[in-house]
C-alpha cells in the first residue's frame, strides 16, 4: 500500500508545483499588462484562468482520493492537508491575477498617466513572495517560509503608503479619480496576493514542523 | 522512557512498568520497557510482528509465567502492588487483569455457563447473584439483546463476532479493573470489528484497557494513548492524535506511514 500511496503523493506534489509555477506566471503577466499598458497580455491572463481553476479541481480530487484510499497519517497526512489549503490559496492568487489584468485592460485604454507611488516595488515584492512560497513548498524550507511571513509586513507598509498617496492625489486632482481607483485596486490585489503567499508559507511550516502558527504574530521573527 | 508530560496532570496511573526485560531462554524479547498505563483510558500497543508488544501485554497479568524458560526482569506495579513479588496470588491478579485473545475461545458450554464460569470458580454459588452477574456482563459486552432468549444454548453456535463479545463478557464477569486485549478483532469481519471497537469505547468509562493491534487505523480509532514498539524496545508513547499526526520519533513515523514494517 505504501508504494501505491507514495506514487500518488509524488504525482500530487508534481501537480501542485506545476500549479504554483503557472500561477506565478499569471501574476507576472498580469502586472506586466498594467506596467506596459498591454491589453493583449491582460486578455491572455483573463482567458487563462480556466486552466488554473481546472488544476485546482483536479488537485482537490486527488487529495480526496488519497485520503479515502490510504488514510494517510503523520507527514503524509500533513502533506495532504497542506496541499488542500495551498491549492485554494494558489487558485485565489490566480483570481487576483485576473483582477489585476482587468485593471490593466481598463488602464491601457486611458490616457498616459503617472502612477503616484512605486508600483513596481510592490509588484516585485508580491512576485518574490509567491515564487519563494513555492520554493519553500518544494524544498520543505521552513527558514524561507519564516522570511516570507516577515516580508508580509513590508508589503502591508507599502500598501498603507500607497493608500495615503492615492488619497492625496484624489484630493488634489479629482479628475483622475477613476484611474486612481483602478490603480488603488491593483495595489490592493498585490497586497492580497502577498497574504496568500504568506498563508502558503504558514502551511509549509505546518507541513514540516506540524506547528500551526497562523494568528501568532509573535512568532514572525523566528 | 517514562513520559509524565503526555498525561493530564491529575491522570491516575494503574500500571507502572519499570525497566522490564523479558527473555525466551537466551533470546531477549523486551529491552528495558518503562511505561505508564493511565486509568480508564485505552492504550494501544503497536509495532511490527516480533516487536514484543504481545510479550509485553502478557507480562501484565503474568501469562508469560507458563512459557518454559521465560524470564522477566524489572518491575511491574499494578495498583501499587508489585505483581512479580514473591507470594503474589496469580489467580487473584488475573481476576483483576482480564484478557481477551485474538481468537475467540468460548468453552463448549452454554452461553450462561461461559459467563458464570469465572464467578463460580471464585466461589459465587448464589443462583440469583450468578444470573445478575451474567446479565450485567452480557449487557456490558453489548451482546445481551442477541442472546438473552437463548442463554442455555451452546456458545459454539454463536457467530465469530458474537463469540468474541461473549469472551469479553466472560472476562468482565469476575470484575476486573483492567482488560488486556490481544488483537481482539483481527479475526472478525468489518461489521463485527466495528462492534468490538464501539464496545471498547463504551468499556473505557469503567475499565483500563490495553490493546495490541496490527491495525493501525484501529489503534487510531479506539485508543487514547499509543505506544510504538520496535525490536523489543519502546520507541515512543504519546497521545494517539499526536502519534498519528506528528510522532516525535522517525522510526514511529516510518512505521505508521508504511515505510517499513
Amino acid at each position: 500500500m505504501a508504494k501505491h500511496m507514495q506514487h500518488d503523493i509524488d504525482n500530487l506534489k508534481a501537480k501542485i508545483i506545476a500549479m504554483g509555477e503557472a500561477v506565478e506566471d499569471r501574476v507576472y503577466q498580469a502586472t506586466l499588462s498594467v506596467i506596459n499598458r498591454d491589453p493583449v497580455k491582460a486578455n491572455a491572463v483573463i482567458k487563462g484562468d480556466r486552466e488554473i481553476d481546472d488544476m485546482e479541481v483536479e488537485i482537490e480530487e486527488d487529495c480526496l482520493k488519497i485520503l479515502a484510499l490510504y488514510q494517510p497519517v503523520a507527514i503524509d497526512l500533513r502533506f495532504i492537508v497542506a496541499v488542500l489549503k495551498i491549492n485554494s490559496d494558489l487558485e485565489r492568487i490566480g483570481d487576483l491575477a485576473v483582477n489585476i489584468a482587468e485593471r490593466g485592460l481598463f488602464l491601457a485604454g486611458q490616457d498616459q498617466f503617472e502612477i503616484p507611488f512605486d508600483l513596481s516595488a510592490m509588484v516585485s515584492l508580491a512576485e518574490k513572495m509567491v515564487t519563494e512560497s513555492i520554493d519553500a513548498l518544494i524544498n520543505h524550507d521552513v527558514r524561507l517560509a519564516h522570511h516570507i511571513r516577515a516580508k508580509d509586513d513590508t508589503m502591508d507598509a507599502m500598501n498603507r503608503e500607497m493608500y495615503s498617496k492615492i488619497k492625496e492625489m484624489i484630493i488634489t486632482d479629482a479628475e483622475q479619480v477613476n484611474i486612481l481607483m483602478h490603480v488603488l485596486s491593483v495595489g490592493r490585489h498585490l497586497e492580497r496576493i502577498a497574504d496568500h503567499a504568506t498563508n502558503i508559507a504558514e502551511d509549509v511550516i505546518y507541513l514540516v514542523d506540524a506547528q500551526i502558527i497562523r494568528h501568532t504574530p509573535e512568532l514572525y521573527d523566528e | 522512557m517514562v513520559e509524565h508530560s503526555i498525561y493530564p496532570e491529575n491522570q491516575e496511573m494503574v500500571i507502572t512498568t519499570s525497566q522490564v526485560n523479558f527473555f525466551y531462554g537466551q533470546t531477549q524479547a523486551l529491552f528495558g520497557i518503562s511505561l505508564l498505563i493511565p486509568a480508564k483510558q485505552v492504550t494501544a500497543l503497536i509495532g511490527p510482528s516480533g516487536c514484543g508488544k504481545s510479550t509485553f501485554l502478557r507480562c501484565l497479568n503474568r501469562m508469560n509465567d507458563t512459557i518454559p524458560h521465560g524470564r522477566v526482569e524489572g518491575e511491574i506495579f499494578i495498583n501499587a502492588k508489585d505483581i512479580y513479588a514473591p507470594g503474589t496470588d496469580v489467580v487473584e491478579l488475573r481476576k483483576e487483569v482480564g484478557m481477551v485473545f485474538q481468537k475467540s475461545n468460548p468453552f463448549p458450554k452454554s452461553i450462561f455457563d461461559n459467563v458464570a464460569y469465572g464467578p463460580r470458580i471464585h466461589g459465587e454459588k448464589n443462583p440469583k447473584r450468578l444470573a445478575e452477574i451474567v446479565e450485567q456482563s452480557l449487557q456490558q459486552a453489548a451482546i445481551w439483546d442477541e442472546v438473552k432468549d437463548r442463554l442455555h444454548a451452546n456458545a459454539m453456535g454463536l457467530s465469530g463476532g458474537q463469540q468474541q463479545r461473549l469472551c469479553i463478557a466472560r472476562a468482565l464477569a469476575v470484575g476486573p479493573k483492567i482488560l488486556l486485549m490481544d488483537e481482539p478483532a483481527s479475526a472478525l469481519d468489518p461489521k463485527a470489528t466495528t462492534r468490538i471497537e464501539d464496545l471498547i469505547g463504551e468499556l473505557r468509562t469503567n475499565y483500563t484497557i490495553v490493546i495490541v493491534t496490527h491495525n493501525m487505523q484501529q489503534a487510531a480509532r479506539v485508543s487514547d494513548y499509543t505506544a510504538f514498539f520496535y525490536e523489543g524496545q519502546l520507541i515512543e508513547c504519546d497521545q494517539t492524535p499526536k502519534i498519528f499526526t506528528n510522532p516525535r520519533q522517525k522510526q514511529t513515523e516510518d512505521y505508521i506511514t508504511g515505510r517499513f514494517g
